[in-house]
C-alpha cells in the first residue's frame, strides 16, 4: 500500500476512533456543544446589535446617494456634530479646481408642533433647492418633485408612524415648524437614526426658515469629483485651498463610527458582554471538555500502548474539538441569526450582521475550542503508556 | 541466570541486567534489581510473585512502554534500550498485543469496533478492520455479541473482547496483566483456556503476570519474582 494511502486510512480510522468517543458519552457531548454555542450565539448577537447601533450612527450619511464628497468645518467629528458654515463656503468649494458640482445640505434638529399641540424632535434635512441632490430613494407615497411646491415636506415612515399611530398614511398632513406651515406631501423609507427621531426632508431655503434663527446655517456642502479625479484627490485639494474638512462618502462614515468607538461607552458595554460570552464558553466547554479527556485517560493510554503515536493522539483531541467548534458554531451563529431576524420583524432592536461578525464569532470559537483542546490535551500527550498496566 | 550471561538470539525476549528505580533522592524506589530472562517463541511464561514485586513492571518494560532505568532488552530481534519513542511505538503497534486487568475498551465502541482497533491503528481499512475482527471473536465465541457495547457484556465476555482485540493483528508478543483478576473462577479459567488455545503459537512468545494460582497451569514455565528479581523459573509440572 503506498504510504500516503495508508497514512490517510490511518488517520480516517483514528479520526473515527475519535468521533465515536467523543459522541459515547452524549451528556458531555451536548455539554461542550452548548458552552460553544452559548459563545458562539451571545459573541455573535452582542456583535451585530453593536454594528446594527453603529450602522445607525451612519445611517444618515449612506442614505444620502450621490456626493462622494462631504465638505464641512474642520472641527466636526461625526455626522451629527454640526458647526454650521457661512453660505459662501458653498461658491469657495465650486471654485476649487476639480470639484464637478457642489450643493448646499442642511441638517438639522427642529421642533415640531403638530395640530393637536403636541411638541415632536424631528431631524430636518434640507435639500439643495434646484437638484434636490440628497433627496431619499423610496418614496413610496407622493413623489419628491413634491417637494418644490410651497411649505412641502417628506416624512419617514417610521416617523410618520411614531406621530400618527395606528392611522393610515395619509398625504396632506399640516403641523408648525418654527411657527411655520409644513405640508407632508410625501412618504419615504429611510434608514433608522441613532436618535430615532421622525426625518423630515425639505428644500434648502425652507429648512433653514423651518429651523431655529442662527447667523449660519449651512451643514455641509456636497461635491462630486470631475470624472477620472480621485475623491481623495479632490477632498485634499478642497482642505488646502479653502481650510475646510473635506472627506470621501466613505471617510466619513468611518470618522463618525470612530468617534462613536472613541468617546462613547457603548463598545465598552458590548465588549463586556462580548467578552462575558467568550469567558464562559470557554469555560463551560472547556471543563466538560476536559472532565470528558480526563474520563476518557485510560482509553487513550490503552491507545498510546496499543501503538498510537502523540502526534495521532494530537489530532484525535483536535478533531473532537473541531466538530464540537463547527457544530457549535453553525448552532450558535444560526440562532443568532434567527434573533436578529426576529427582532427585525417584532421590534426596533438595531441588529447587523456582516461577515466580520461571522468572522469575529469563528475566531473566537476557535480560541474557545483550542483553549479546551490544549487544557486536555497536555494531559493525554504526557501520559505514560504503561498506566494501562495499573489496575 | 548469571548477569554476564549472552543474549540468546533465538529468544522472542531477552533481559540481561534489567534495572528500574522510580523518584529521586531519597524517595527513589527500585523496581527491579537487575533481571535476566529469556523467553522463547512459542512459551506462554507466567510472572508470579506477591504484590509490589516487579511484575507489572517488568512487563511494561518487555512492552515497551516503559524505559528500563539500565540493562538491555531485546524484544522479537529489536534492541528497545536503544530505541527511539516513535520507533518503539510503531515496535508496539505492530508487534505487540495487550490484555489488561481493566480491559480498557473503549465504552462508546461495540465489541467488535473495539477489536478492530489494533487494524485501525495499523491503517486498515474500516470495513476490512471490522470483518477481520468479526472472525476472530466469532472464534471466541462472540459472534452474537459483535453489535453489543461493553456495558452490554459481562465480565468474562468483555476480557474475550479484550483477547480477540490483542491478537487480531497477529502480534509476535502477548503481553497479558492480570487477565484473570476481575473474573470469577470459571470465566477465570475459560480466559486462560483461550490464551492458552489461541494466543499461543510458534511464532509468538505469550507473558501473563498474575496472582492467580488457578492459572498456573496454563503456563509452559512460570517466573518467580520477589523484590524486583526473579527468584526462580520454574516448569508448571514443578510448580504442581
Amino acid at each position: 500500500m503506498p504510504p500516503l494511502a495508508a497514512a490517510r486510512r490511518y488517520t480516517s480510522g483514528m479520526y473515527w476512533i475519535a468521533w465515536k468517543m467523543l459522541i459515547g458519552n452524549r451528556g458531555k457531548y451536548l455539554g461542550i456543544i452548548f458552552g460553544v454555542v452559548f459563545a458562539a450565539l451571545l459573541i455573535a448577537q452582542q456583535a451585530s446589535i453593536f454594528c446594527g447601533l453603529m450602522a445607525l450612527t451612519v445611517s444618515q450619511i449612506r442614505d444620502v446617494e450621490g456626493p462622494a464628497i462631504w465638505v464641512m468645518d474642520e472641527n466636526v467629528q461625526f455626522v451629527d456634530d454640526i458647526k454650521p458654515l457661512k453660505d459662501t463656503e458653498l461658491f469657495r468649494v465650486k471654485g476649487v479646481p476639480g470639484v464637478d458640482w457642489a450643493v448646499r445640505f442642511y441638517k438639522g434638529i427642529g421642533r415640531a408642533r403638530l395640530q393637536e399641540g403636541s411638541y415632536e424632535q424631528m431631524i430636518l434635512l434640507g435639500l439643495d433647492d434646484a437638484t434636490l441632490i440628497g433627496a431619499p430613494q423610496d418614496v413610496f407615497l407622493g413623489s419628491i418633485a413634491d417637494l418644490r411646491s410651497p411649505d412641502a415636506v417628506i416624512i419617514d415612515e417610521a416617523g410618520y408612524r411614531r406621530i400618527w399611530p395606528d392611522e393610515p398614511f395619509q398625504l396632506g398632513r399640516v403641523f408648525e415648524m418654527n411657527d411655520r406651515r409644513a405640508v407632508v406631501v410625501g412618504i419615504t423609507k429611510a434608514s433608522r437614526t441613532f436618535q430615532s427621531f421622525p426625518i423630515l426632508y425639505t428644500r434648502y431655503s425652507q429648512a433653514v426658515r423651518f429651523a431655529p434663527p442662527e447667523r449660519k446655517v449651512l451643514s455641509f456642502v456636497l461635491a462630486n469629483p470631475e470624472p477620472g479625479l480621485s475623491s481623495q484627490g479632490v477632498c485634499d485639494r478642497i482642505t488646502t485651498q479653502t481650510g475646510l474638512q473635506a472627506l470621501t462618502r466613505s471617510q466619513f462614515i468611518w470618522q463618525t463610527i470612530w468617534y462613536y468607538l472613541q468617546k462613547t461607552g457603548i463598545p465598552i458595554n458590548f465588549g463586556i458582554t462580548v467578552l462575558l460570552g467568550f469567558i464562559v464558553g470557554t469555560a463551560i466547554a472547556g471543563q466538560t471538555f476536559y472532565l470528558f479527556t480526563v474520563e476518557n485517560i485510560r482509553q487513550f493510554g490503552a491507545l498510546k500502548a496499543m501503538g498510537t503515536g502523540n502526534s495521532t493522539i494530537l489530532l484525535m483531541v483536535l478533531s473532537q474539538a473541531a466538530n464540537v467548534g463547527l457544530i457549535g458554531y453553525g448552532v450558535g451563529v444560526g440562532l443568532a441569526a434567527a434573533f436578529g431576524w426576529w427582532t427585525q420583524t417584532t421590534t426596533r432592536l438595531a441588529f447587523f450582521m456582516p461577515w466580520q461578525v461571522l468572522g469575529l464569532t469563528a475566531a473566537a470559537v476557535f480560541v474557545i475550542v483550542l483553549v479546551a483542546s490544549v487544557l486536555s490535551v497536555r494531559k493525554v500527550l504526557v501520559l505514560d503508556p504503561a498506566i494501562v498496566f495499573r489496575g | 541466570m548469571p548477569a554476564s550471561a549472552p543474549p540468546n538470539t533465538t529468544a522472542a525476549i531477552t533481559l540481561r541486567g534489567v534495572t528500574k528505580e522510580f523518584g529521586r533522592g531519597e524517595s527513589r524506589t527500585r523496581a527491579l534489581r537487575g533481571v535476566d530472562l529469556d523467553i522463547p517463541y512459542g512459551e506462554l511464561l507466567m510472572l508470579v510473585g506477591p504484590s509490589g514485586c516487579g511484575k507489572t513492571t517488568l512487563v511494561s518494560i518487555m512492552a515497551g512502554t516503559l524505559e528500563p532505568t539500565a540493562g538491555t532488552v531485546r524484544s522479537l530481534g529489536h534492541d528497545l534500550t536503544a530505541m527511539t519513542n516513535g520507533r518503539k511505538v510503531r515496535f508496539r503497534r505492530d508487534h505487540v498485543g495487550f490484555i489488561f486487568q481493566a480491559t480498557n475498551l473503549l465504552p462508546a465502541l461495540s465489541a467488535v469496533e473495539n477489536a478492530a482497533v489494533p487494524l485501525l491503528i495499523a491503517g486498515w481499512q474500516r470495513r476490512r478492520a471490522l470483518l477481520t475482527a468479526a472472525a476472530m471473536l466469532d472464534r471466541l465465541g462472540l459472534g452474537d455479541r459483535l453489535t453489543s457495547l461493553p456495558s452490554e457484556l459481562s465480565g468474562g465476555q468483555q476480557q474475550r473482547v479484550t483477547i480477540a482485540r490483542a491478537l487480531v493483528h497477529e502480534p509476535r508478543l502477548l503481553v497479558c496483566d492480570e487477565p484473570t483478576s476481575a473474573l470469577d473462577a470459571e470465566n477465570g479459567r475459560i480466559t486462560m483456556e483461550l490464551i492458552r488455545e489461541v494466543a499461543v503459537q510458534p511464532d509468538r512468545a505469550v507473558v501473563v503476570v498474575t496472582h492467580d494460582p488457578r492459572a498456573y497451569p496454563f503456563a509452559d514455565r512460570i517466573a518467580t519474582m520477589e523484590d524486583g528479581r526473579i527468584e526462580s523459573v520454574t516448569t508448571a509440572v514443578d510448580q504442581a
